[in-house]
């Protein structure tokens, strides 16, 4: 086992870096100009030197290489410095945000709580939908409750989150009136009153994260307990006369929740990625929203941590899932 | 066995070995008299069985048809402004209403309707395109298989979403200055959703090539001095048709939210050129006075998916042989 998680770290390594380098390539090799934007009467001599001010002198693979070494060495410094009070990083170039001058970590780290919040909890309420559906469609199989589940997560699958969430918006907070249109993050939860209103301001968002997401883990819960309900142990549990109700929540359900465990890893990235839209409906001020604004305002080493980071999820999280497939299901182990 | 129905005509040998063999009985003679029903009348006759893909299929020749065949009877410009019939409600004038800028919204949905669907569909035949070619020589030259297949997980870990509004970015201005304005951010749209969504379709190919090359009729085609790309072009590609089909209609799908979701971000297309995308996100301003400016693009955005959706359901029954006889 450990063999196999350390061959999988190994991989991961490469996969990183190619994508670390198509993202900085992408914003090196495209047209445009980040000294567009100033002023034609500024001199070319002045516009030379913002451009050196803001690292733009050098190569490019000097640049790519200061990045890396930015955000792979010392920026888990200053996490160190801040989590233990060391000084490992004093004097150190962290990358700058050209929008507020501020190192860009600082800024994310401000940002995550609030998406990890509705995301987080968006997940949780999705799984726990999402898993009895799936379990009862699949052994009713085309019941009034399997086609109906079938055609909600057709819905799921086809309302966009733009308009889902507009959608809502329009009931429940124009028409209706009960929970509130805009997310107020700077909302302290400190006493039963602040702790409804943050529920209230929640429950629209989550409801509309966790519509897309049900959809496609109900979907996904059924197919594996259809594959599993045919097969002979089953037929063998029953055989030695267990309840149904063992037969199916234990014997059945464990082997069909493989599948679905690694599925739902791999899901989280994609959700972080979907958020991006919902918190713009939402105007949840969460890392999606950093990134929307980073790019109209050009501010492109923002730009590009924000998206190096989706892409550390993604990895993270396939990694996560390959391992707890091998521990989940022995016989991948020895591939 | 009906998927090389097509094949035997091509590979004379296989058809015949099993007549000569065994001594044909009466019933067997009846059914040799009957002409060959052809692959494609099966196919449908099983897609008839599917009411959801019918009514799916249905319902996008309608939304594709209004689109595109409306504006010839609603002539409205879709960019006439009448600053003093805006904010109209529905009316036998304007069925949908009018703007903030009096803009007859019917006329705008149309318009928009066609660039969306014809992004959904130009961007769906690119990433087919590119899926195909890489699964295609992935799954038949063996020697290519690794590095293509790492290259294709790779495409898989890169964030999507981001990277997409990144492209957008950075490439907006200097291809709507070669192309123009319009066609520019077509164009740009088009490429960047191909190339960030062909690679399930190469796996799928991939998988379906790596078995069929195994088959005994390309074994056959093979010892009659056939070329590589004549195996691939004549006995490979027509029995992956199936799975192309199927990711070709969840291709149109994805497609169509992307855009939607681009122009709902405000990176899509301008204002001036309506997408279905970018007028819900022009409705959000007005969400509390006309909630029904949001809903019309919502509503034409989800139909279409949901049909197609249903539409792929259905045509994945109908391709795959093994329901096909039930």
């Amino acid at each position: 086992m450990l063999n196999f998680t350390i061959r999988r770290l190994v991989l991961a390594v490469p996969t990183l870096l190619f994508i670390s380098l198509v993202i900085f390539l992408l914003l090196e090799l495209a047209p445009g100009d980040p000294m567009a934007q100033v002023p034609l009467t500024v001199p070319p001599e002045v516009k030379e030197k913002m451009r050196e001010a803001l690292g733009l002198g050098q190569p490019m693979h000097i640049r790519f290489w200061k990045w890396i070494v930015q955000f792979f060495w010392i920026e888990p410094q200053v996490l160190v410095d801040a989590m233990f009070g060391t000084t490992f990083s004093e004097g150190d170039l962290r990358v700058i945000s050209w929008q507020t001058r501020s190192p860009v970590m600082d800024i994310v780290v401000q940002r995550i709580p609030q998406t990890l919040w509705v995301v987080g909890t968006a997940y949780v309420v999705a799984i726990l939908i999402a898993l009895p559906i799936g379990i009862y469609s699949a052994y009713r199989q085309y019941s009034w409750f399997d086609q109906m589940g079938t055609f909600v997560s057709m819905i799921g699958f086809s309302v966009p989150p733009f308009f889902s969430g507009v959608l809502v918006i329009v009931i429940f907070s124009v028409q209706l009136g009960w929970f509130p249109s805009i997310y107020d993050t700077t909302l302290v939860v400190n006493s039963w009153d602040s702790f409804m209103l943050q529920l209230k301001q929640m429950i629209m968002p989550v409801m509309v994260l966790a519509l897309q997401i049900t959809a496609q883990l109900s979907r996904f819960m059924r197919a594996s307990m259809l594959d599993n309900l045919n097969q002979d142990y089953v037929r063998t549990a029953r055989a030695k006369g267990l309840s149904e109700y063992t037969v199916v929540m234990v014997h059945v359900l464990r082997n069909s929740m493989i599948p679905v465990v690694t599925v739902i890893a791999l899901g989280i990235p994609a959700i972080f990625g979907g958020a991006i839209i919902t918190e713009q409906v939402f105007k949840v001020n969460g890392i999606g929203q950093l990134l929307i604004g980073a790019i109209q305002a050009n501010d492109l080493p923002m730009v590009q941590t924000l998206t190096f980071i989706f892409a550390v999820l993604i990895v993270v999280f396939n990694l996560i899932a390959d391992v707890l497939y091998g521990i989940l299901d022995p016989r991948i182990r020895y591939d | 066995m009906t998927d090389h129905d097509r094949t035997d005509t091509l590979v004379p040998d296989e058809g015949l070995a099993p007549a000569s063999t065994a001594l044909p009985t009466a019933d067997v003679m009846e059914e040799l008299a009957t002409p060959p029903r052809s692959q494609w009348r099966d196919v449908w006759d099983q897609f008839k069985t599917h009411k959801g893909a019918m009514i799916g299929a249905i319902l996008f020749i309608i939304i594709v048809a209004g689109v595109y065949l409306g504006p010839y009877l609603w002539s409205i410009d879709p960019t006439q402004i009448d600053i003093r019939s805006r904010n109209q409600g529905p009316s036998w004038a304007h069925p949908f209403g009018t703007d903030q800028l009096g803009r007859d919204i019917l006329a705008r949905m149309m318009s928009g309707g066609q660039t969306s669907v014809s992004v959904g569909i130009t961007a769906m035949l690119l990433a087919l395109f590119l899926g195909s070619l890489v699964g295609v020589v992935a799954g038949f030259f063996r020697r290519l298989d690794g590095p293509l297949m790492r290259l294709t997980d790779l495409f898989l870990a890169l964030p999507l979403l981001p990277l997409l509004l990144v492209m957008m970015l950075l490439f907006r201005e200097p291809l709507s200055a070669t192309f123009g304005l319009e066609r520019g951010i077509f164009i740009l749209i088009v490429c960047a959703i191909g190339i960030t969504s062909w690679m399930p379709t190469a796996r799928i190919v991939r998988g379906d090539v790596l078995a069929i090359k195994e088959r005994e009729f390309v074994l056959a085609a093979r010892s009659i001095g056939t070329s590589n790309t004549q195996i691939i072009t004549r006995h490979i590609l027509p029995n992956v048709l199936s799975p192309i089909m199927v990711s070709a209609t969840l291709g149109i799908a994805t497609a169509i939210i992307t855009e939607s979701a681009l122009s709902f971000l405000g990176l899509g297309f301008p204002p001036d050129f309506p997408t279905w995308g970018r007028l819900l996100f022009d409705g959000v301003d007005y969400l509390q006075q006309y909630p029904e400016r949001v809903f019309w693009p919502g509503l034409a955005i989800s139909l279409t998916v949901l049909s197609v959706n249903y539409l792929g359901d259905g045509l994945r029954d109908a391709l795959d042989p093994r329901i096909r006889g039930r």
